[in-house]
């Protein structure tokens, strides 16, 4: 129960005040662009993207600049300014097969069509502190280094293997539009559309630990990356005014396709199985972590026991949202008070009729 | 010639300030009114379940469009991801224009595309850099 009280406003003022002078913290340090942030935070400015499920670069940085860094924060103001947008158009699904590749790489096949692609990577890095990186003032890196490139095709590696009959090829489409977690409420079962949606916005953490949890005995899971992919995507609308499809643009998203045996069922015979991830940027933990879990929630159409919390898609669906996750653990903060006092006076009659009757049973053997 | 979908394709990739320069260069320009915005909201973006599969929506992105029609001719549309109003307005502008003379669309926007092929050539090259190349006694498969 909550309680309109009157006589916060000049401490929230203040607060507030307060708020934004950290945020800006010492004066004489010079204020952070949102081009620095856009530049130089790419990963947090992808991971604000992803999870606010809004591409835009400009005002994820904006989110992260106003949030203080704190990226659920700032996916929060970023999904409560979408909200204030109207949607003008659904566009096609990216081909992301077509995608202008920055990185690929397979943990299962060493040589493949097209190669493995490492792109800017912090695989292979040392994991030690750079402190030349704090020195400030010198002079940019040289450009990256470059090579003749091939052009040649970069197939799937899921397609070489369903060619062969070995991996489980996807359900097409469908014409109807694909159900909207933004549109409507979640329903279970779910479909795997929803879920993929749900998992597409999902707190990276959250998916993160459940997909470790597969890893580590809790649904059964063996995957191999088949394929990680970072690159740029064409977008592509069909406006009506015009009648027929525009290209406007690309966006960069990370695709992951995660392998895992199946020791078939009923009809189905024994073959590979893909989890898959793909998310808004660069974020190549978010998106194998995604996969992971996708594969894990196709446990009940594939007929496998529905043992583990990464397999049932009720918890995992219900609490990977991290601006729904935050608003319901942080409306703790708020004012309880008249709550409260009912708890309490309850608590005191329970407890006046406990010591009345622990007191009964004595005054009777007084007697 | 470039056709439609072509100079569309470099309209909505091209900054404010290249539009102004082709914009500058295709003067003079004929009187036109603005039918529609520029208006800022968003596109679903739609992945497909494993890549190939049933279409699912990943997640939105911001979209400008505007609508220009030169009088008494065509009406030119632009659509483009982010949030850019003026470069939406005048890539609308220069997608009418075009429509009324479509051979100017190729040497007016030659330099976008230049540099769009550029960057795009660019970032191949990196990539390609990045490609390992295994040493090894015999191919495995």
């Amino acid at each position: 129960m909550y309680v309109a009280v009157k006589g916060g406003e000049a401490a929230i003022e203040a607060a507030h005040a307060w708020l934004a002078a950290a945020r800006r913290g010492d004066p004489a340090v010079p204020e952070l662009g949102l081009a620095q942030i856009e530049q130089q935070l790419s990963l947090a400015v992808d991971r604000v993207m992803a999870e606010g499920s809004c591409h835009d670069r400009g005002l994820a940085a904006l989110a992260i600049k106003q949030a203080r860094g704190d990226l659920i924060e700032a996916a929060f103001l970023l999904r409560a300014y979408r909200t204030t947008l109207t949607r003008f158009a659904a566009a096609e699904p990216l081909e992301t097969g077509r995608m202008r590749v920055l990185r690929r790489i397979s943990a299962t096949y060493k040589d493949l069509p097209g190669g493995q692609v490492l792109g800017p990577t912090f695989d292979y890095t040392h994991r030690l502190l750079d402190f030349a990186l704090a020195a400030e003032g010198a002079p940019p890196p040289p450009p990256a280094p470059e090579a003749e490139a091939s052009g040649a095709p970069m197939p799937r590696v899921s397609e070489i293997l369903a060619e062969e009959g070995l991996m489980r090829r996807e359900a097409p489409g469908e014409a109807a539009p694909p159900p909207d977690l933004t549109r409507e409420p979640l329903r279970f079962p779910a479909p795997r559309a929803l879920r993929l949606q749900a998992l597409a916005r999902g707190d990276e953490g959250f998916l993160l630990g459940l997909g470790y949890s597969t890893q580590r005995g809790y649904g059964n899971a063996h995957p191999f990356v088949a394929e990680l992919r970072l690159g740029e995507a064409e977008v592509v609308l069909h406006p009506p005014e015009l009648g027929f499809p525009i290209s406007i643009g690309e966006v960069t998203v990370t695709e992951c396709q995660m392998v895992n045996q199946f020791a078939g069922a009923g009809d189905a015979p024994p073959q590979f199985t893909r989890g898959y991830g793909l998310a808004l940027g660069h974020c190549e933990r978010k998106a194998m972590a995604m996969a992971l879990v996708d594969r894990a929630l196709l446990a009940r159409e594939l007929g496998e026991e529905v043992a583990a919390p990464a397999q049932d898609e009720e918890f995992v669906l219900l609490h990977a949202d991290n601006v729904e996750a935050t608003g319901f653990v942080e409306h703790l903060k708020l004012p309880h008070h008249v709550d409260f006092q009912s708890e309490l006076e309850k608590l005191r009659s329970i407890r006046a009729r406990f010591e009345a009757e622990r007191a009964a049973p004595r005054a009777e053997a007084a007697e | 010639m470039l056709s439609r979908p072509e100079w569309i394709a470099a309209l909505a990739r091209a900054s404010a300030e290249e539009l102004a320069t082709a914009l500058a260069a295709a003067a003079p320009i004929p009187p036109h009114r603005r039918l529609r915005g520029p208006e800022v909201g968003l596109t679903m973006l739609r992945g497909r379940a494993g890549g190939d599969g049933a279409p699912f929506n990943l997640g939105e992105a911001t979209l400008t469009r505007c609508s220009v029609a030169l009088e008494g001719g065509p009406v030119g549309h632009a659509w483009r991801l982010g949030r850019d109003c003026a470069a939406a307005e005048a890539a609308a502008l220069l997608d009418a224009l075009f429509q009324a003379a479509p051979e100017r669309a190729g040497p007016l926007l030659a330099p976008i595309r230049a540099r769009l092929a550029a960057e795009a050539e660019r970032t191949a090259r990196r990539a390609a850099a990045t490609e390992v190349r295994f040493a090894t006694l015999a191919a495995m498969r």
